[in-house]
């Protein structure tokens, strides 16, 4: 009775939350107006945004997932002076409002901004370019790999390491043989959720980037611009298409994931 | 090869881990760091590897000076308390890490891991990964992994301090015939003292980050450097300013001038041993070891009166 009444609780509440507004989605994309979401999905303008959002999840995520492993590794293995502010400041994107985010750097690259004066003396656009999406989108999603990272090594200490030392190994040679086989789930979480994130950021990069159709506009910019177009359908079909993707990535996950309690 | 260590010392914020320790150990010994936990023998083990680096100081093995050396390059194997198995690889991986890291061909690792695996009796297990490994199978493969690639002195810390009593007794035997047989220069660092004195030729005794005593086991025992090794090595009695072991005191039934009385507060039963709890009428508590027919002649009781006697007794000199 007690175990019922908790199930139906946790799948009540994810039906309402979670699973109602995407199956709406859904529904409104084939039930009414298939051909126009069609139509909107294949527009040159839409295929332009999602290439602008791959570009941005392709240079975001390798560059994240390097940083969060390196940075995991120094909080957790090393000690230095900063560490504690290194630390929070990890989490920093997740307590802001990518509003916030975008708007920062809007000031930072701008006319007048501390890089933006340079670069605009050199020639370099950046803001209402594709290089502010990217920065904005990695900026979102710095957070991910390291939060994944930094416990699993807490976890596992550094004796593995040490063992491989006394038995030879580089440091270079003990973190590709040992460390990152060990890490290496909490790894690919962490790429999971920060390409989910990068595909999804919306309010950063709608500051930075203008969007501007055909140019700087990215998917989720794409879904904002169908929908005050009143072309509903269309914000439909490319909000599925995201879906699908995102969805697709979770199911990833799920295959690979090792089986609880398993070895290795 | 021969383990110099001169003048180390380490301290981690306040606590003196190691205050200006010199220890040296003959090549082909097998020698055992004995102290209680936080004496610094552990420390010691893991400067001698490179795992630590000493504030001051120098280690030696041979004739090298390998005091700045990064551990990888000191040729040491190491096993630590915990296994550190490398949880990802197989057991035939494991041992070969050492190996594949010196680009060994792939023939010679393949026999090369066969004969250790044979040695520590884990033939058949190669394919297996750590976690389907009981604590003394892993504790083998973490000493075959060690020796897989010719160490040039053995270090293991502890190794036996996770595993249950009766695979200690078992994997402390199988240590000291191994070492019979291959003569690696071997340092095992333990704080039971039953270990120590089984399996090593040499033990040092350390305390507070110092080296109490360096002696062979019989001599340890027979002729303790002090109050602190008198105690740690072995069960002792204070009588005034005099020590005795539970052994050395004669029980009996009358008292013939020298001796003292004792009421009997409790007999313990130990197999082959019978332990006598007595408290003299100041206070002070004696323990003492009897064999069973001794004690059954004696026909000993809770509450009896009985007469005890040194018949072996060490006195330190003052401030020792």
């Amino acid at each position: 009775m007690h175990k019922i009444g908790l199930r139906i609780i946790a799948i009540g509440y994810l039906v309402a939350i979670l699973i109602a507004p995407l199956g709406y989605v859904y529904y409104e994309t084939f039930a009414h107006d298939a051909w126009s979401a069609w139509h909107a999905l294949t527009d040159p303008n839409t295929i332009h945004a999602f290439k602008i959002t791959l570009i941005a999840v392709l240079i975001a995520v390798p560059l994240n997932t390097v940083f969060g492993v390196a940075c995991g590794l120094a909080i957790v293995r090393r000690r230095f002076p900063g560490k504690g502010i290194l630390n929070a400041f990890v989490d920093l994107p997740l307590a802001l409002s990518p509003v916030v985010v975008g708007f920062s750097l809007y000031l930072l690259y701008g006319r007048n901004g501390w890089f933006g004066h340079f670069l605009f003396a050199h020639g370099i656009q950046v803001l209402f370019a594709t290089p502010s999406i990217v920065l904005a989108t990695t900026f979102v999603s710095v957070p991910f790999v390291a939060r994944e990272v930094i416990p699993t090594l807490r976890e596992v200490g550094d004796e593995q390491e040490k063992a491989a030392h006394t038995l030879g190994a580089s440091s270079w040679q003990a973190f590709w043989r040992i460390t990152l086989p060990t890490i290496r789930w909490a790894v690919i979480y962490g790429v999971v959720l920060t390409t989910a994130r990068c595909l999804g950021e919306y309010g950063a990069v709608a500051v930075v980037s203008g969007a501007i159709q055909g140019k700087t506009e990215t998917a989720t910019l794409r879904v904002q611009e169908e929908y005050e177009n009143l072309n509903l359908p269309g914000a439909y079909g490319i909000s599925l298409a995201l879906a699908a993707i995102a969805v697709l990535v979770l199911i990833l996950m799920t295959r690979l994931r090792p089986k609880e309690g398993a070895h290795a | 090869m021969s383990i110099s260590v001169r003048n180390v010392s380490k301290r981690y914020g306040d606590f003196v881990a190691l205050g200006d320790v010199s220890v040296e150990v003959a090549q082909g010994s097998l020698t055992a760091l004995l102290g209680p936990s936080g004496s610094g023998k552990s420390t010691l083990l893991r400067v001698i590897a490179g795992l630590e680096t000493p504030d001051s100081g120098s280690v030696f093995i041979g004739d090298k000076n390998v005091t700045g050396q990064p551990p990888q390059q000191r040729e040491v194997g190491f096993v630590f308390q915990h296994y550190a198995a490398f949880k990802h690889m197989t057991v035939h991986d494991n041992v070969a890490f050492g190996l594949r890291i010196r680009k060994r061909s792939k023939a010679e690792i393949k026999d090369r891991v066969a004969e250790l695996l044979e040695l520590v009796q884990l033939n058949g297990l190669a394919h297996r990964y750590p976690s389907q490994l009981s604590g003394g199978q892993r504790q083998r493969m973490g000493l075959a992994r060690a020796l897989a690639v010719d160490p040039s002195v053995l270090l293991l810390d502890e190794p036996f301090g996770a595993l249950d009593a009766r695979v200690r007794t078992e994997l402390r035997a199988w240590l000291r015939r191994l070492h019979d047989e291959t003569h690696t220069t071997t340092v095992i660092v333990t704080h039971d003292q039953e270990e120590a004195m089984e399996v090593a030729d040499e033990v040092v005794v350390m305390h507070r980050g110092n080296i109490e005593q360096v002696a062979g086991p019989r001599d340890l025992y027979e002729h303790p450097a002090n109050e602190f090794v008198m105690s740690f090595v072995g069960q002792v009695n204070r009588l005034g300013d005099t020590f005795v072991r539970p052994h050395d005191l004669e029980l009996t039934l009358e008292p013939n001038g020298t001796t003292q009385e004792a009421i009997i507060e409790r007999i313990v039963h130990l197999g082959f041993d019978v332990r006598v709890e007595l408290v003299r009428d100041d206070g002070e508590k004696l323990s003492v070891q009897l064999t069973r027919d001794e004690a059954e002649r004696l026909e000993l009781e809770n509450g009896q009166i009985v007469f005890v006697k040194p018949t072996r007794q060490t006195t330190f000199a003052a401030g020792a």
